[in-house]
């Protein structure tokens, strides 16, 4: 056992958990109060010990269910069907009996054709019979996911096997029909209809759970527990790169943002507040020292009142870049009261001042998509073109640029070999506080094919690589 | 000064009798017999558990480690506390956390105008005194015993923390919303979660005699220190699943149809997925049900959930939404 968890702790350390010593002593420990056939509770044990913070759970749970994987001959690959059955009636794990006896409702399983699975699965969802889920997600998976040992293909692969196989939007629609019809009237107002779709939608995802982690559990068997962990292990959502972001690794990072801005806010609010202390307040210690018959025992200070900066933020939402630009508009605004005052502008090629989404309302995520429908940023082709979007906002906003305006740039500077118009950057950086520029491209690649951020750089106060939100995190807490 | 009079907890200068062989601290008696426990004894005071709670609060008797929990506003977490120490038949102490909170109010204090008031009281008895012959050396043990006493128990005040530790019936001990004192503050709290003790440099270390279940609450406005989180387990409350929240309902709002309560948890949970600013959390869920309840509304339709909807959400923009998206409103053709 004590290997076990060893080994486990390391991949937790490897996926970027960190996981001190006591942590690892304290779970060594905590295994022996709890039973440790129940897998759950030994779940819960090792979660409560070695994972501190609500963002690190997925990777936990990966990992755990990698480690932890419910193993028996009945997962082998490619395993002869019968020899399959024989071992599953035994029921020599936990999870094992619940199967079986799923299985045995469902009437054996092997020999269905796929209409009739599909039919048992159509059941299984509407009377959201979990056990009977299960096992049909077994048989799904070991009918259509085509699994070979040693194959070198990811789980996704072979989710997406199944899933193609399972048509699960056609069940949706049908489990929506068979919803409408069992109403007394005949139909479901839109409320009804709704609350129906949202508790389907959360059954076939239940289900979708489970092919995951049969997928997952014949894959542990075949390759060994600590080859697949190593290709499973994903970066946690502060690491997430921005510009590879995957659709759900864009999710998380949504969903982490908004804790993050509240954070932020909050520790800026106090770094104001508790900042050095002023000059003497000679009134004030006067006044005080009467207490003490005169005598200025306790001397009292002003406290400065440090003045927010300005910001403008001109960011670059072209394809390449536009998840980072969103993110970082984002988090600007959703601090806004750190700054006097926000401005943000944004390009492609033409440039379109986006302050006005922010303003009405407080709705950050909407303002967002208004900017990507609404802003007028195209000019010639729509392809970046630094150089143009900065003469015009020199033109156009140049003037409203102040001592105490900090500029911020955001963008790769990829400039499809346009002129780079450096000199606008330059004067800013003339009129304006700072300047800084973010780039979220890795920094060996600054200068490479027809990135020019080097010729901006030389005229800003700084250029922050800005690959993920630990990073921009940083950044903007400098910047307040 | 050692073991007190018994009406405080031993005051000692070193050794460690709570230690056991391994230098874990030795948790005692067994306040529940296992997981299943927990779960039933809580549900029986009206505390819906679900196993991942009650395998942390049984962990935390065995192990005799704090508890930090965290979620979002409103998901029982101080309410697991209460629970706890209720079923337990222990004493809640409470320590509400706040910006500037320091140790004068956390931990303890000398009640220094009592001291005064008994400097003045031996100034009087020692101007008697110098009258006599072998004034100098009464003066001097005299400054002794004066010391000994004013830094005695008797002026002593005792705020939340040691009061826990001191305590002699059980106590359980919530820190309630940590996160919102400053980095430096938290240090305060590292003695007394690793090692249940409190040190007085001017009375030696306070221990407890039981080790109290302690139970840190947070709301994650900020990162805990790592020194923090590492001697505490950690518990995640989240939202709880359709189930649960349906049963939380059904123990908490009186006069509740099993429809009804069905129908509130269907209509939260929806809520929940959509993408707004403040989620409607548990306790919100139960004050809409108990408005609904006193409306004698017995199945929710669509303009009903809209008059009430502001009982759950209390922004402007997320009420708009959800009304879209739940179709509450009649949509244009």
């Amino acid at each position: 056992m004590l290997d076990v968890i060893t080994g486990f702790v390391g991949e937790l350390r490897a996926a970027g958990l960190p996981v001190s010593l006591t942590e690892s002593l304290d779970a060594a420990d905590a295994v022996h109060h709890v039973p440790l056939e129940d897998r759950e509770a030994l779940k819960y044990a090792l979660a409560a010990t070695l994972v501190k913070s609500s963002a690190h759970w997925k990777a936990f749970e990966t990992a755990f269910e990698v480690y932890f994987a419910v193993r028996g001959p009945q997962f082998a690959i490619g395993e002869d069907e019968d020899a399959d059955e024989g071992s599953e009636d035994s029921g020599p794990r936990g999870e094992g009996d619940q199967r079986g006896q799923g299985r045995g409702q469902g009437g054996g399983g092997e020999g269905l054709t796929p209409e009739e699975l599909a039919e048992m699965l159509f059941k299984a969802l509407l009377e959201a019979n979990e056990a009977q889920l299960a096992a049909l997600a077994r048989q799904a998976v070991s009918r259509y996911a085509g699994m070979e040992p040693g194959r070198p293909v990811g789980g996704t692969y072979y989710l997406y096997r199944t899933l193609r196989n399972l048509d699960l939007d056609g069940v949706l629609a049908r489990l929506l029909e068979t919803a409408r019809a069992e109403a007394p009237t005949g139909t479901l107002t839109p409320l009804e209809e709704r609350l129906a779709r949202d508790e389907f939608g959360e059954r076939l995802a239940r289900l979708r759970k489970e092919i995951e982690d049969e997928i997952r559990r014949r894959l542990v068997a075949d390759r060994g527990t600590e080859a697949l962990a190593r290709s499973l292990r994903k970066p946690l959502p502060e690491d997430i790169d921005f510009m590879h972001a995957t659709r759900e690794e864009l999710t998380a990072l949504r969903r982490a943002i908004h804790p993050l801005t509240r954070k932020l806010a909050v520790r800026l609010a106090r770094k104001r507040r508790h900042g050095r202390k002023g000059p003497l307040d000679f009134r004030s210690t006067v006044r005080h020292s009467l207490s003490t018959g005169g005598v200025p025992l306790e001397p009292k200070f002003r406290y400065p009142r440090p003045a927010k900066p300005e910001i403008m933020v001109i960011a670059d939402i072209s394809g390449s870049v536009a998840a980072f630009a969103r993110f970082t508009l984002h988090l600007v605004h959703a601090i806004s009261s750190q700054f006097s005052k926000v401005r943000s502008f944004v390009f492609i090629d033409g440039i379109d001042e986006v302050t006005r989404f922010f303003e009405h309302g407080d709705d950050v995520a909407e303002a967002i998509h208004r900017i990507n429908t609404e802003a007028d940023v195209i000019w010639v082709d729509g392809h970046s073109d630094y150089g143009h979007a900065f003469s015009v906002f020199w033109d156009r906003f140049g003037q409203e640029i102040t001592p105490r305006t900090s500029v911020l740039f955001l963008g790769d500077a990829r400039n499809n070999y346009h002129a780079s118009q450096a000199w606008v950057v330059h004067e800013i950086s003339l009129r304006a506080r700072r300047v800084f520029w973010l780039n979220p491209e890795p920094r060996a690649y600054w200068g490479t094919g027809d990135s020019i951020v080097g010729e901006y750089a030389v005229h800003c106060d700084e250029v922050f690589e800005c690959r993920n939100l630990r990073q921009l995190e940083r950044f903007v807490e400098e910047l307040a | 000064m050692t073991d007190g009079d018994g009406s405080a907890g031993e005051v000692t200068g070193s050794g460690g009798q709570l230690l056991g062989p391994l230098g874990f601290p030795d948790p005692g008696e067994p306040r529940f017999d296992s997981v299943a426990d927990v779960r039933e004894r809580l549900a029986a005071s009206g505390y819906l558990a679900d196993d991942g709670i009650a395998g942390v609060v049984h962990l935390a008797d065995r192990l005799a480690k704090p508890v930090l929990v965290e979620g979002p506003a409103g998901t029982g977490k101080t309410e697991l506390a209460k629970s706890v120490a209720r079923i337990t038949g222990a004493r809640l102490i409470r320590l509400q956390c706040y910006e500037g909170l320091d140790e004068s109010k956390a931990l303890y204090e000398w009640n220094y105008k009592k001291q005064l008031l008994r400097i003045q009281a031996q100034r009087v008895v020692a101007d008697e005194g110098t009258a006599s012959p072998d004034g100098p050396a009464r003066a001097g043990s005299a400054w002794q015993d004066l010391e000994d006493d004013i830094f005695s128990e008797e002026f002593l005040l005792a705020r939340p923390l040691l009061e826990a530790i001191r305590s002699k019936d059980p106590v359980v001990l919530l820190v309630d919303e940590i996160d919102r004192l400053e980095l430096e503050t938290e240090a305060l709290l590292l003695e007394i979660l690793s090692e249940y003790q409190v040190s007085i440099p001017e009375l030696g270390t306070v221990r407890a005699h039981r080790i109290p279940l302690v139970f840190l609450t947070s709301n994650n406005t900020r990162e805990l220190s790592e020194a923090l989180k590492r001697r505490c387990l950690y518990l995640h409350l989240d939202y709880p699943s359709l189930d649960r929240e349906r049963e939380i309902v059904k123990t908490r709002v009186p006069g509740i149809t099993a429809e009804l309560a069905d129908q509130v948890a269907r209509i939260v949970r929806s809520l929940r997925t959509l993408e707004l600013k403040k989620h409607p959390s548990v306790s919100e869920t139960l004050d809409w049900a108990r408005t609904l309840v006193v409306l004698g509304v017995e199945s929710i339709d669509a303009e009903q959930a809209k008059d009430t909807l502001h009982v759950l959400l209390k922004y402007r923009s997320d009420l708009d939404r959800a009304a879209k998206e739940l179709a509450l409103v009649p949509t244009e053709p």
